[in-house]
């Protein structure tokens, strides 16, 4: 079974929520990102979203932008994202996703990238800018491998649409709970409750919250409304803060462990 | 002989989600796609309403100047000693470029979906101008999204565009330039669809913006047939227009694609297609996805997107339209690189023995002709492309020039600057 399946199974049968971390593969440097990461995997996420950076991240607010900057500028490439799951997926069994822009995958080559991320130990992808109407050529290279397409529904999106979009994903829906950009803060909650509500009505899957969560506390008010919610911005933040912060796994686990007590008090 | 093509292309391209071929589409974050899902609905119904149509074509007669001149240059034509050149005079319109007959054409569709505010993103200024322009006219809020690097670089249309009432946002991020500046009106735009139109400045973007953007333009060649036709008593042998995201280009060739007539596509070519400074993403990039479509991009093996480069702020574009990436990989149209130095020599030519200021943009389109012009008999004609006037460009070329005369003494040259800022990597193929 696949992993991210297999991990909301878990969860649902422990009666837990899940926790789902992005970081951008890279961030700051190659050998750093390695240590965050394994740092994150070993504090309490169950699905790690490896960020693939690019240059144009046209969704993301400043703070996964200038992480993609950061990871660009120390040389961060697809290929060595995918090295970076490897590894991690030779020392955990953790859920592993690469999040990113469909530019870098396209330009790798869809075939290429379905082998290399099934080799890797890759679980799922999550592709920001790929839409399900555009998603055919992706879907087509994953023929044969275990690798879920994670879509997305929007606060803009109407409900004819949802549907569509739940009948697409595999693993579980990502929900967004505001409109714009990714970035803490500027949650509605009332909104997001019922949001949340109309989309659990119209699919069986697992859904998850996502963008503008900053901590434990956020996650504690969310969770009661979906099956796990989605941290970006507040873990790039860490490293944003202090790149040159010599323990920063250490406070990666700080802040990771925070959001989990806060999902588990729910 | 003239490329003939054993399929029409007219009405034929985009598909019905938007695919011009394998480029183009609708590769945007689900929280635009119901915005964009809504333009293209509101776009269906008003393209097939004469009532649109007809408030359309008034403001671009009333208010924009159409139609626009078609022109003989007779004593350019003579000095080249080939074929002879006319000119589609966009730059008589008001504003003084093609990019009035795209937005009088959104600023209906934003009024017709009880929109109140639009954005804009702008590279030169010349459609955050004409955006501005249009918000005055139909008393739209606007704000118009601009790199902090264009800003220090186009000064004046800041000016032009604040005194239309438009805000002008810097954008920072990335290399602060016009591709900054999409992503950011298109940050922008996904927190704020519910009362805001996006006003795209050219044939590229999420569809249906290429497709929109060209059916407002097509006004160029409706017009240039048929007053060639008037004035010729034949089609024109060879068409050519600039291409930097391709919108006044598309705009010439769409009504001729099913003609006998042969269409070059002038890309900047900037320091030269064998360096990394250009602009050409058809003759020197790949294909990939950018700002919502497939399409041609200058970009790095491993799928990061590069500055372009080029002397003309409006070319200064590292994708095209898809529908250009469709007609490259077709061979409809031919495109060609034109460097900084022979778009200027170009814009001189112009000036010298026409009495005409083009802008640089346009100038890459009279380059090529004149290329074209000097290998072809004196009975072939050559209609070009003249999109904008170069009045915004006067201070630029003079600083070129200059730059150039004095290059072996110690001047560095602001193109030298800027690739030593940005580092102007190699692009992949």
């Amino acid at each position: 079974m696949n992993r991210i399946t297999a991990t909301f199974q878990k969860l649902a049968a422990q009666q837990r929520k899940a926790l789902v971390g992005y970081l951008t593969a890279g961030d700051p440097n190659p050998e750093t990102s390695i240590e965050i990461l394994r740092a994150a995997c070993g504090a309490g996420i169950d699905v790690l979203e490896l960020g693939v950076p690019f240059s144009d991240p046209t969704a993301d607010g400043p703070v996964i932008q200038e992480a993609s900057q950061r990871a660009l500028k120390a040389g961060m490439t697809l290929t060595k994202t995918l090295d970076i799951a490897a590894r991690l997926r030779r020392e955990s069994e953790i859920s592993i996703m690469l999040f990113g822009y469909y530019n870098p995958l396209f330009k790798y080559g869809l075939e290429r990238l379905a082998k290399a991320a099934h080799a890797a130990g890759v679980d799922g992808l999550l592709v920001v800018d790929l839409p399900p109407e555009e998603a055919g050529p992706l879907r087509a290279a994953l023929q044969g491998t275990d690798i879920q397409i994670v879509f997305l529904v929007a606060p803009t999106t109407r409900p004819d649409r949802v549907k569509k979009i739940a009948a697409e994903t595999g693993g579980f829906l990502y929900l967004v709970t505001k409109a714009g950009t990714t970035g803490e803060g500027g949650l509605d909650y009332e909104a997001i409750r019922k949001h949340a509500a109309e989309v659990k009505a119209v699919s069986p899957l697992p859904v998850c919250l996502g963008f503008g969560i900053r901590n434990g506390a956020d996650a504690r008010k969310l969770a009661p409304m979906a099956d796990g919610v989605i941290v970006g911005s507040t873990l790039c933040n860490v490293v944003g803060q202090a790149p040159a912060a010599p323990d920063l796994p250490a406070r990666m686990t700080g802040k990771i462990r925070d959001l989990r007590v806060g999902l588990d008090e729910a | 002989m003239p490329h003939l093509m054993t399929t029409k292309l007219g009405g034929r391209y985009p598909d019905a989600a938007g695919h011009f071929g394998p480029y183009g589409g609708r590769f945007v974050g689900e929280t635009l796609m119901t915005a964009l899902l809504d333009v293209e609905a509101a776009w269906k119904s008003a393209k097939n309403d004469p009532a649109f149509l007809a408030e359309f074509r008034a403001m671009l007669r009333d208010y924009a100047g159409r139609p626009t001149p078609l022109d003989c240059a007779e004593r350019l034509s003579a000095q080249l000693g080939g074929a002879r050149l006319w000119l589609k005079r966009e730059d008589c319109t008001h504003t003084g470029a093609h990019k009035i007959n795209n937005v009088v054409g959104q600023g209906f569709l934003a009024r017709r979906m009880g929109k109140r505010r639009v954005i804009a993103e702008t590279g030169a200024g010349q459609h955050g101008v004409a955006t501005a322009t249009i918000a005055a006219r139909f008393g739209f809020d606007c704000k118009v999204f601009m790199g902090a690097e264009d800003i220090r670089r186009q000064a004046p249309n800041v000016r032009r565009m604040e005194l239309l009432g438009a805000q002008v946002v810097p954008v920072t991020s990335g290399t602060s330039t016009l591709k900054d500046a999409m992503n950011e009106a298109l940050r922008y735009w996904s927190g704020a669809s519910a009362d805001t139109f996006y006003v795209i400045g050219t044939v590229s973007g999420p569809h249906p913006y290429p497709e929109m953007v060209r059916d407002f333009q097509r006004v160029i060649g409706d017009e240039a047939r048929a007053q060639f036709l008037e004035k010729c008593g034949q089609l024109p042998d060879l068409l050519v227009a600039c291409v930097g995201g391709g919108s006044n280009a598309m705009g010439l060739f769409y009504p001729f694609l099913d003609d006998p007539c042969e269409m070059i596509g002038a890309e900047a070519a900037g320091d030269g297609l064998d360096t990394p400074r250009h602009a050409a993403s058809l003759c020197g990039g790949s294909p990939g996805e950018l700002h919502g479509a497939l399409t041609y991009l200058l970009q790095s093996d491993e799928g990061q997107i590069h500055e372009a480069w080029s002397i003309s702020a409006g070319l200064d574009y590292p994708g095209v339209g898809p529908e250009h990436a469709l007609l490259h990989d077709l061979k409809r149209v031919r495109y060609e690189g034109i460097t900084d130095r022979e778009a200027v020599a170009a814009f001189q030519m112009l000036c010298k023995y026409e009495g005409i200021i083009p802008a640089l943009e346009s100038s890459h389109a009279l380059a090529a002709a004149l290329r074209a012009a000097r290998k072809r008999p004196a009975a072939q004609n050559i209609l070009v492309s003249l999109s904008g006037r170069g009045d915004k460009d006067l201070d630029h070329v003079t600083r070129w020039l200059k730059e150039h005369q004095s290059q072996n003494s110690g001047v560095r040259s602001q193109n030298q600057e800027r690739a030593d800022r940005f580092g102007f990597p190699r692009h992949g193929k």
